[in-house]
């Protein structure tokens, strides 16, 4: 039945080459390396947080995997359905602001009209530096 | 005779306007309710103050026959990831625990400038992300129809020592609190959001009418972004007339929101149809999935006929692309949300940490602290798709497919039909215990898999709740219509609604019952997922 079709089509083995990822395994699964996790840590200042977090991101890929079956060749990428539109525009009169007080309100540390950050310029400690943070 | 909360916005404004009943005391029924129905976690926040305040404001119009418009004085709920001046807007997630927005988002401003009455701010999945109101920091919210006594007769036959309330069903997300607000009757029309589903998923898992308007047509100015170009403000409510009065208020224009049209746009009143022998409906074939319960299939099939027999034309049609929606979703969703959580770092605005090492350090576990495992999960999955590497195959991909998608559209409306008919999900709601066996990626790529191609076209589409499933749980069917065609969208489903007869006020005197059973009975403390 053609339903059935579809969704056998969409169990092709995974193929070809990805920058991080192992191709060693016959599942194409696609296994994360360390050296990927610290890199997405580092770009999201997000941490997985456990073992299981990088499982669901393998799966997640090799889902997303599925992508490479469609046959795009010419095809532009849409990146918004009103893409035929103009962009409305508006005049460039100041109409609002001047709650500079309202918004320093939402902030958990102000000094005078300032939001306080701590220092920059100090990158994350390396994945082996700092304490563990993976549960296992 | 209908008790007055089970009536259309049409018949209650007009009882307002001959004084048969006060908003004043409209607003403490509901409030009321609100207070009885406590337990299915609808509610994050309750404004009763606020609620009783403009009440009294619009009694004072009313008496001066100075009443807004069919909305003065009517109840309704907002979802929680609308920013709401001054009451706190939370996206049910710690990192905006506490965070009370300096300014109403545009189509709370245009409901309260129509005299509505706000009951409070519903629960949500965290951020919108997920296809259950399960994943929120407040708790999951229940399905009121968990409560209906069809389904409690069915618990009963359970074997002994099982909690009286462990079997409760989900309401549907992620605009699952806005739902059962709804459903349970304690508001008549609450906003939801619709990323790939949020607002149809759960109504048609509580019996309501859900709208997902087309992509442009109302602002998204103050609702807390997950997918900018997919994003749509949801309305929930019982009947088509009562979303048509909503949507015709929201629609239009907003210099603040540049992704709105600037087509004019003016209330409209929708034509009760009578004849449907011009009418071309489509239905999918791609979307006879062996997944879809019989129920359903059933039920669909069922509507089918119904158009035909009543003189319209019912066509097969081909959606070749359509099984790659959920994939090409997963991507760009999680893409796009990768770059709207990075916001939410502390330093503004929401949760900051105690750690004052380096600003790194700070965002690092603020992040870690103010989001859970399905947003964390999400941004990691995002900013993977968008490293240099990999952005061509699988971003710049997944956006080409959006467009072989959106075409697949385009090309069935353009061979005649006028709506496309669906189901809205494959089966009736399912009890909470069995949703949470699986994770919130998995679970949304099974659910939105009817209602996600929608977003990705940018079309609109509602649910229109057609029957109950032999559990005694809703059951409802979507149509999809044309971009900018939402008049006639909702003028085809006010018809089917009309012919379905869907049991609406069933649940209010059963829920009445139960309300006294579980106020003295023990109940299960909110189960959090674990």
């Amino acid at each position: 039945m053609w339903a059935r079709a579809v969704w056998l089509s969409l169990r092709a083995p995974f193929g070809g080459r990805r920058g991080f990822i192992s191709t060693e395994d016959p599942q194409g699964s696609g296994r994360i390396t360390a050296e990927m996790i610290e890199h997405l840590e580092r770009l999201a200042l997000v941490d997985f947080g456990s073992r299981e977090a990088v499982a669901r991101l393998e799966k997640a890929i090799a889902f997303s995997n599925r992508l490479h079956a469609v046959h795009t060749d010419g095809v532009e990428p849409m990146e918004s359905v009103l893409e035929d539109r103009c962009l409305y525009l508006r005049s460039d009169d100041v109409v609002e602001g001047n709650c500079a007080e309202e918004l320093l309100q939402n902030s958990h540390r102000i000094v005078e009209e300032y939001f306080v950050a701590p220092p920059g310029n100090i990158p994350l400690p390396k994945l082996d530096e700092q304490e563990p943070v993976l549960h296992s | 005779m209908k008790t007055m909360l089970g009536r259309t916005l049409r018949e209650v404004s007009a009882a307002l306007k001959q004084g048969q009943i006060t908003p004043t005391e409209l607003c403490q029924k509901c409030l009321s309710l609100i207070k009885k129905t406590k337990y299915l976690n609808a509610y994050i926040t309750v404004t009763e103050e606020v609620a009783l305040k403009q009440a009294e404001e619009s009694e004072k119009r009313y008496k001066n026959g100075q009443s807004l418009g069919v909305l003065d004085g009517i109840p309704i709920a907002i979802k929680d990831n609308f920013s709401t001046s001054g009451i706190e807007t939370t996206c049910a997630s710690n990192m905006l625990k506490g965070y009370v927005p300096p300014y109403n988002a545009t189509v709370v401003q245009k409901l309260l400038d129509q005299g509505a009455l706000l009951m409070g701010k519903t629960n949500l999945d965290e951020f919108a992300m997920g296809s259950g109101s399960t994943d929120s920091v407040f708790g999951p919210v229940k399905n009121p129809w968990s409560y209906s006594k069809q389904y409690r007769e069915r618990r009963r036959q359970k074997p002994h020592g099982e909690n009286e309330d462990s079997n409760w069903v989900i309401t549907g997300g992620s605009s699952g609190g806005s739902a059962a607000a709804v459903s349970a009757f304690t508001c008549f029309a609450a906003l939801g959001s619709d990323t790939g589903g949020s607002t149809r998923n759960p109504a048609a898992l509580c019996g309501l009418v859900g709208v997902k308007p087309s992509y442009g047509l109302v602002s998204r100015h103050g609702l807390i972004p997950l997918v900018n170009s997919m994003d749509a403000p949801g309305i929930l409510t019982r009947y088509v007339d009562d979303a048509a009065v909503v949507l015709g208020m929201l629609a239009g224009h907003d210099p603040k929101d540049s992704t709105t049209v600037q087509d004019p746009v003016k209330p409209f009143t929708l034509p009760s149809l009578t004849d449907v022998s011009k009418l071309c409906i489509g239905i999918p074939k791609e979307y006879l999935v062996p997944e879809l319960s019989s129920e359903v299939r059933s039920l669909w099939s069922k509507a089918a006929d119904l158009f035909e027999s009543e003189g319209a034309k019912v066509v097969e049609v081909s959606l070749p692309h359509i099984s790659y929606s959920i994939v090409c979703y997963h991507v760009l969703c999680t893409s796009e949300v990768a770059s709207n959580m990075a916001r939410f770092d502390g330093l503004q605005y929401g949760h900051r940490c105690d750690i004052d090492v380096s600003t790194e350090a700070m965002y690092a576990a603020t992040r870690r602290e103010g989001f859970n495992e399905v947003v964390r999960g999400r941004i990691l999955s995002g900013n993977f798709f968008l490293l240099k590497e990999n952005y061509e195959n699988y971003f710049i991909k997944a956006q080409k497919v959006r467009r072989l998608i959106a075409n697949d559209f385009v090309n069935v409306f353009n061979s005649g039909v006028d709506v496309l008919l669906t189901p809205t999900t494959l089966s009736a709601a399912v009890p909470y215990l069995e949703f949470i066996k699986e994770d919130n990626r998995t679970r949304s790529a099974q659910d939105d898999i009817f209602t996600q191609a929608v977003n990705m076209a940018g079309l609109p589409a509602v649910n229109i709740p057609v029957a109950l499933s032999n559990q005694g749980l809703p059951i409802g069917l979507q149509f999809i219509g044309r971009a900018f065609c939402d008049q006639q969208l909702l003028t085809i489903a006010k018809w089917f609604e009309k012919q379905v007869e869907f049991p609406v006020t069933q649940l209010q005197e059963l829920m009445d019952d139960c309300s006294s059973v579980l106020e003295n009975g023990k109940l299960a403390s909110m189960s959090l997922k674990q």
